[in-house]
């Protein structure tokens, strides 16, 4: 089958209120979703905001819903996506829309915060670096959910996050999962605390389209199963309150 | 949900298993042996062992359900998780109740 001359582009415009837009875009080789976009606001509407920074999926800037799914555009082609020559590109779901392609990233970030995402060190910089044996069991779970790049497809695809605003989700969860693997971390007692509360790790619903969506082949569903498991032996065990 | 709700949830599910599997035979006995309600009640009458069964059964029945719609009220209906979570208490107070005056009069009547 040939490959069409121009691509029928539908893309978000506006706010919540807003409504979806087409566009005939050309079609090029090994054309990416984001290359599409880029040349709407490029050569057809410069007003059209989204976001993007490395285009080469490190920095999880550029996420958006194509085609009903949440994907990475810069690393989504075309050709994969878009065989019958239409694309429709919204905003993330499940993120405050600010504009057209562009959601507000604030509430992904904060609840990474809430629940402790962040290295808490168990020793200073005057201190010898710590040895972390590579083939250590913790290192191992760490490895395995480490990559996350933030780009916050999974919490676009999570159905908890839908029904439940104060879920902290996969992301933020993963992120936790890594730390509390981390041998040189003391942050855990507070960290299992925060993901131990309502709204934390024992909220997920294990439906796994984080997994399914997460364009870096990472499993947050395994990453939270560990953390359920981690955090009832120290509920059982008196280490942390509900 | 946090990790006492879940403690619990879990816990009462493992504790029902077997609990199911025997209710389930029973049902299955009790119809294949084409036995009557009377023939039935005359067995458990004063039998300590299918209250003690049956009384466990429904703790654990109550308990597990009420948090399991305690979970569903707060994601999928308007109610807050306050009023969810009164209105799975609800729930649980209703099933324990029901379901301890069936034990009683499974052995007592």
């Amino acid at each position: 089958m040939s490959t069409p001359a121009q691509l029928s582009v539908s893309l978000w415009r506006g706010g919540n209120d807003g409504r979806y837009e087409s566009y005939s875009v050309p079609r090029r080789e090994s054309q990416t979703v984001l290359d599409v976009v880029t040349y709407v606001q490029r050569h057809i509407d410069q007003t059209l905001s989204y976001r993007f920074a490395c285009r080469v999926g490190m920095c999880g800037s550029c996420a958006m819903t194509v085609n009903g799914r949440p994907r990475w555009t810069c690393r989504t082609h075309v050709a994969k996506v878009a065989a019958s020559g239409s694309l429709t590109i919204g905003p993330l779901e499940n993120l405050p829309l600010i504009k057209d392609l562009a959601t507000d990233m604030a509430p992904f970030f904060e609840k990474w915060q809430q629940a402790k995402g962040v290295f808490a060190p168990s020793q200073t910089r005057a201190e010898p670096m710590a040895r972390i044996r590579p083939d250590s069991a913790p290192r191992v779970a760490a490895n395995a959910a480490i990559e996350c790049i933030n780009c916050g497809v999974c919490y676009a695809a999570c159905d908890t996050v839908r029904w439940n605003s104060g879920y902290l989700g996969p992301a933020a969860l993963n992120r936790a999962w890594t730390l509390v693997n981390d041998e040189r971390d003391a942050g855990n007692p507070s960290r299992l605390a925060a993901i131990a509360a309502s709204g934390g790790c024992h909220s997920c619903h294990s439906h796994q389209s984080c997994q399914e969506h997460c364009p870096l082949a990472l499993n947050p569903t395994a990453s939270i199963a560990g953390l359920k498991r981690r955090t009832a032996v120290a509920y059982l065990k008196g280490e942390i309150k509900a | 949900m946090n990790v006492r709700l879940y403690v619990w949830q879990r816990a009462t599910a493992a504790l029902m298993v077997p609990f199911v599997l025997v209710h389930i035979a029973v049902i299955f006995y009790a119809t294949r042996q084409q036995m009557t309600a009377a023939d039935i009640l005359s067995r458990t009458h004063g039998s300590a062992a299918w209250a003690a069964f049956y009384t466990v059964f429904v703790a654990a029945v109550s308990i597990h359900a009420a948090i399991g719609v305690r979970n569903i009220l707060s994601e999928w209906s308007p109610l807050g998780h306050r009023a969810a979570g009164w209105c799975a208490v609800f729930l649980g107070i209703v099933l324990a109740l029901l379901g301890f005056h069936a034990v009683i009069a499974l052995v007592l009547t």
